[in-house]
């Protein structure tokens, strides 16, 4: 069973990968946010594939059940900061639109109005 | 190690397939509404990777958090501002070729690495009541961290009102 693992953090690294490439490659602002929420997404993955595969802590029964849990609530908190972030990042896109009329990045080169 | 076809194996690699073919549509449309139809679709595929790995609780808040709220919010983010907008090619030659020099790269690294890596097989046993356990365990050990994130949530639900808000004329 330790073949799965490394399939799954296969999947994760070519998630993350595509997501860095979307992230600095894209032009408009919203499919940049996008791709940081995947590469959020296989850092996820990654997390509850060792708290399901990974080694524990031996110890009594709530101890384990303890040590698996925490990678899914990791991911969970993680989850929660990445929803913050894409409200936030959407907000000032749409603050920017306001005063610039302009979605593209490479178009925001400037702090002035 | 023979690679043997289990029904594990078979699942895993449907959702990876949908999993990796949803990014990759979204990194190859053009239109900007597609790219995001294309990562909910993703995002839906991970969240049956999260099943696989006996996380349902996650596999669930994925579905409402990503597939359904972020998804929204960006499609919002289309719609408020050119939403028929097509993305057009970034005309760097060089920008591109280093980007796809560092990509490869750093993805060779890390396969390397995990092809390398001994995984000592670990103690697991499958829990009969997962959110029972998740909140039992959010409630009691990671209370601060919860804490602290419905504050975070608290100010960037402030933040994102006060930042998208329209300003008033001056008269």
């Amino acid at each position: 069973m330790t073949n799965i693992l490394a399939s799954y953090l296969t999947l994760a690294a070519i998630l993350f990968c595509i997501g860095l490439y979307g992230a600095l490659s894209k032009r408009n602002a919203v499919i940049v946010l996008l791709s940081i929420e995947l590469m959020l997404n296989a850092v996820n993955i990654n997390l509850i594939a060792f708290s399901k595969y990974g080694v524990h802590l031996s110890g009594s029964d709530t101890e384990l059940t303890r040590s698996i849990l925490s990678g899914q609530l990791f991911s969970l908190f993680n989850i929660t900061i990445a929803a913050a972030e894409a409200a936030v990042g959407i907000a000032i896109l749409i603050a920017l639109y306001r005063n610039r009329t302009t979605t593209n990045v490479d178009e925001m080169d400037s702090i002035n109005r | 190690m023979p690679f043997t076809i289990t029904g594990e194996s078979v699942a895993f690699f449907i959702l990876a397939l949908l999993t990796i073919g949803g990014a990759v549509f979204m990194i190859s449309f053009t239109k900007v509404v597609h790219m995001v139809v294309a990562l909910a679709f993703t995002f839906l595929s991970i969240a049956g990777i999260f099943i696989m790995l006996e996380a349902e609780f996650v596999a669930f808040v994925q579905v409402l958090i990503y597939s359904g709220a972020v998804s929204i919010l960006m499609l919002f983010g289309i719609m408020m501002t050119k939403h028929d907008q097509e993305e057009s090619a970034v005309k760097r030659p060089v920008h591109t070729l280093g980007l796809w020099v560092g990509i490869l790269s750093l993805f060779g690294f890390i396969f390397y690495s995990i092809q390398q890596s001994v995984w000592v097989p670990g103690e697991y046993k499958s829990i009969e009541n997962n959110v029972l356990e998740i909140g039992l365990l959010m409630f009691s050990e990671f209370v601060i961290p919860f804490e602290i994130a419905s504050v975070l949530l608290t100010v960037a639900l402030i933040g994102a009102i006060v930042l998208a808000k329209r300003e008033e004329e001056p008269k």
